[in-house]
């Protein structure tokens, strides 16, 4: 692979807090090169903005191996940016050339309020996982882990739903800021399997509401936020859902 | 000599009498005590929710936007159990064993054999919780191979063990927090234990939001909080995995044990230029199908698969034929580093091997498909499409992970790898209760250092902090708390709380005080730079004493031109990283007086002067058979406690992987 530098224009949302307004700052950055990540980028171009005596950028960020969920920057008009299935800390300067602009922005949505320049508020998915996306189950009480075989195609499809790492670009790609993939990801990651199907009725009842609730909007079906999943979780898990959701509110004895 | 509480009886009776006979604190009481879990990774949310559930009242702290993105997360490969599932000889015995001997005779034989004994309802708690383990086609747990032995009881989920154990832990401890027994501060750090009448009796936190210093009282603090492989600035850590709430239990009074104990992990993507900041692993479990080489032919200029077979090196088939690519991974770094230094390195650096899938990948996968599909003869091209299907399902999201970060592609040709800091063995001291030497602060998981001796075994620290948090503090937290239930909650008013918040205001505005001219990065650099080619994969006495005079004229540079933008009460990403990085500086000054007291080799500490004829780590069990305690005594001031270790079961060898 040949490997080069590029001098880039940054347009990057900064914004003081949570209730100040906020407005795009434009930057220059000189010899990036192309082996770089994009989190590398932004630490060249923070590392400047502190010797020349400003403010550094703030940005989440943690592990820096696409696994955490923690980054979660709007790239030229796509979460985490042209690459397809990567996170923000994935993505490699590669994907840009010498003299491009970059506009980087937060997740814009009513529930995820913005708390610092590019860094917001995700703690509504921790509340919509509180509101049942778990198996009631304590420490200790638990059969061997081979008394109940689980399909493998089940077990593959549960797993594959799991992958989801809760960064919040299916919201931010969505029109209606709905986070339909998400709460679906994890309602199919247990109603797959046997031991969550206990609770399937409730939880998805439960975890719909809570949704709703935290301000996230409809599901219009648009497939945006398959688009830019960086796990690639799939769309089949909103069908499954909508048919847990119909099966559950269809069930006479459950009053919600 | 320091007592670490060991129960008396038999090895494999030690924990099931301790267990029987532990004090208890019953239902009603549990609801009147208070218990602070500093860190949410595998030890901390398995913790906090298992404490919650019996009804203690908790309160959860991370830095993380969410408890799901503690570090614990990107683990890769897999957790160990002694299951046996494959009847291929696995007991607990042969894990007690293995982690033993992987740990160089370095460990206490009574925490890792309830390890390994508390290993096997791990698994079953985490099926229980809906963790989706690889499975095979009956539906049955699936297993694979781990470095350091010779059975499969490696449970995964692909690549993402980590993950999906994690998630485990989060969801049982985000239920607790629905169910009220579990008060969750994320965005927040600890910057100090609270020490009242010689007990840890509270933290003092930082909201990472406000900027806002905050007091929080709890009968007892449980630190969670990892380990400090960032004191390399770069390793396979989190940018966020820091030492700071260690290191102020440290300066509180709590032993640090083995400081020097760092793992250097054989399988990492090399490090390109001075731009990184970070490294990336590769997992472990790629050395089940991938075989490590290097050219025979010194600076090599061909591409690796111009290379005809007969003049590829297999080094470590070659070196360890009994364990070939399966070594430990102290053992697989060491002979790396032997190669490249040797001029035998691959890649535009020469700091790096390759490791190579094509053989498993046609041979062993391809192979076994083409049969399944009951193809006869099949040619070359139909083995790589079939094999790399399989290749695909079981390492998938690695190798992608591996193509977005150096633009090859693994299934066409080798990966490049090279060892890189990965985890620390050493950690806060704690005894069998895994309470600290300050009665009522624990340290759980990697932040503490007991389990795994001078070095880890692959898939073992999911096992330890999983297994600390759900099956281990739950009893021995009782046994200290029964005798609390008569405390009623400390004001956050009182005298301790205030000082110490006075404390850690005062260090704040130090910081920002500073105003100098360079930034926290660039001295987190230095002293990265330092550690690594001083405290590194290998180390000598001379290189030691000089990097403990390079980080004492570092800290004094560093406090006097550090450049903190921004201001105190507010979001600022600067100061969390300064008081992190003034930590480090003094704990890397402690790893390398451990290093240079500890003559020996053993596991990942290398001491040049100790080495076999074969250039293997050599033990010295007559003079170091000890953890090396230490004692904060102020400034660049330590003194050194020993825990001698016995071995009532296990007769200490030299390990042998040939």
């Amino acid at each position: 692979m040949e490997h080069y530098s590029m001098n880039l224009t940054l347009k990057v949302w900064k914004q003081k807090n949570a209730t100040a307004e906020g407005n795009f700052e434009t930057y220059q950055v000189k010899d990036i090169s192309s082996e770089m990540s994009f989190l590398e980028m932004f630490d060249v171009l923070n590392e400047q903005l502190i010797h020349e005596g400003k403010d550094p950028i703030a940005f989440d960020h943690d592990c820096r191996e696409g696994i955490c969920g923690m980054c979660s920057m709007y790239i030229n008009g796509r979460p985490h940016g042209p690459w397809h299935g990567t996170t923000t800390c994935q993505l490699h300067m590669r994907a840009f050339k010498d003299g491009d602009t970059i506009v980087v922005e937060p997740w814009r949505a009513n529930a995820f309020p913005v708390v610092k320049d590019l860094v917001v508020d995700r703690s509504a998915f921790d509340r919509v996982i509180q509101s049942g996306g778990y198996i009631s189950v304590n420490t200790g009480v638990s059969v061997d882990g081979n008394t109940i075989p689980i399909e493998r195609e089940n077990a593959d499809k549960a797993f594959a739903a799991a992958a989801c790492i809760g960064c919040g670009a299916c919201v931010a790609a969505c029109k209606n800021s709905s986070a339909m993939l998400f709460v679906s990801a994890k309602v199919s990651h247990l109603a797959l399997l046997p031991q969550g199907d206990v609770e399937r009725k409730n939880r998805v009842l439960n975890m719909v509401a809570q949704a709703d609730k935290e301000g996230f909007g409809s599901c219009t079906f648009t497939e945006a936020c398959e688009a830019v999943c960086p796990k690639e979780i799939s769309i089949t898990n909103i069908s499954r859902l909508n048919s847990e959701y119909l099966k559950a509110g269809l069930s006479a004895d459950k009053a919600h | 000599m320091l007592d670490s509480k060991i129960p008396a009886g038999k090895l494999e009776d030690k924990w099931t009498d301790y267990k029987g006979h532990c004090k208890l604190v019953n239902p009603a009481n549990k609801r009147k005590l208070e218990i602070i879990v500093v860190g949410t990774g595998l030890a901390g949310a398995s913790a906090a929710a298992s404490l919650g559930e019996l009804g203690y009242r908790v309160k959860a702290f991370c830095f993380q936007d969410s408890p799901r993105r503690a570090h614990s997360i990107a683990a890769q490969g897999g957790i160990n159990a002694a299951k046996n599932y494959q009847n291929d000889g696995d007991s607990v015995f042969r894990l007690f064993y293995d982690t033993i001997k992987g740990g160089d005779y370095r460990s206490r034989e009574a925490n890792v054999h309830r390890l390994a004994e508390v290993s096997v309802n791990i698994i079953d708690q985490c099926v229980a919780q809906g963790v989706p383990f690889a499975r095979e086609y009956g539906g049955l747990l699936n297993n694979r191979s781990f470095g350091g032995t010779q059975v499969k009881r490696t449970f995964y989920a692909a690549g993402q063990t980590g993950q999906q154990l994690l998630i485990g832990a989060y969801q049982a401890l985000e239920r607790q927090v629905a169910l009220g027994s579990v008060q969750m501060f994320s965005r927040h750090e600890m910057l100090d234990v609270v020490m009242i009448d010689g007990k840890a009796r509270g933290i003092i936190a930082r909201d990472l939001i406000s900027g806002k210093v905050e007091r929080h009282f709890g009968h007892a603090v449980l630190l969670c909080t990892g380990g400090y492989g960032n004191v390399f600035y770069l390793s396979t850590n989190a940018m966020g995995s820091n030492v700071t709430a260690a290191w102020k239990a440290h300066k509180r009074g709590a032993y640090f044990g083995n400081p020097c104990f760092t793992q250097i992990h054989p399988t990492c993507i090399p490090v390109t230029g001075d731009h990184q900041s970070k490294l990336t692993l590769m997992s472990e479990s790629l050395r089940n199908d991938g075989r490590i080489w290097v050219p025979k032919k010194q600076n090599d200029p061909r591409k690796a698969n111009d290379i005809p077979e007969d003049e590829r090196d297999y080094y470590l088939e070659r070196r360890y034929p009994a364990f070939g690519n399966l070594v430990p991974r102290d053992v697989a770094s060491r002979a790396a580093k032997e190669r490249c230094d040797a001029g035998y390195g691959v890649g535009t650096t020469k700091q790096a091997v390759y490791l190579d899938f094509r053989y498993n990948l046609i041979n062993k996968y391809g192979r076994a498909e083409a049969s399944k599909h009951g193809i006869e003869n099949p040619d070359q091209e139909t083995l790589v499409r079939l094999g790399k299907e399989v290749v695909k399902e079981e390492y998938g999201n690695l190798f992608d992970m591996y193509e977005k970060i150096t633009g090859e592609n693994p299934y066409e040709v080798p990966m490049r790898i090279y060892p890189a800091v990965h985890y620390t063995m050493g950690g806060l001291w704690v005894d069998y209760e895994l309470m600290t030497n300050i009665p009522g602060l624990y340290a759980l998981g990697e932040a503490n250092f007991s389990d795994h001796g001078a070095n880890r075994l692959g898939a073992s620290a999911l096992m330890q902090g999983l297994a600390d948090g759900y099956f281990v503090i739950p009893y021995t937290i009782g046994n200290y708390l029964a005798d609390e239930i008569a405390t009623k909650p400390i004001p956050i008013t009182h005298e301790a709380f205030e000082k110490a918040e006075a404390g850690v205001t005062e260090r704040i505005n130090k910081l920002m005080n500073i105003k100098g001219s360079q930034s926290v990065e660039s001295f987190h650099k230095r002293l990265g730079k330092i550690m690594w080619e001083k405290c590194g994969m290998a180390r000598n006495a001379k290189g030691l004493t000089e990097a403990i005079g390079e980080i004492q004229q570092l800290k004094k540079e560093f406090w006097s031109d550090v450049r903190i933008p921004g201001g105190i009460e507010e979001m600022n990403t600067e100061l969390d990283k300064a008081g992190r990085v003034a930590d480090f500086m003094e704990l890397g000054e402690l790893m390398c007086k451990d290093a240079l007291e500890r003559n020996e080799s053993c596991g990942g500490h290398f001491r040049e002067e100790s080495q076999t004829e074969e250039g293997e780590a050599l033990r010295n069990d007559d003079q170091y058979m000890y953890v090396a305690a230490w004692e904060s005594k102020g400034d660049s001031n330590w003194q050194l406690h020993k825990e001698e270790l016995k071995y009532d079961m296990i007769k200490p060898t030299q390990r042998n992987y040939k």
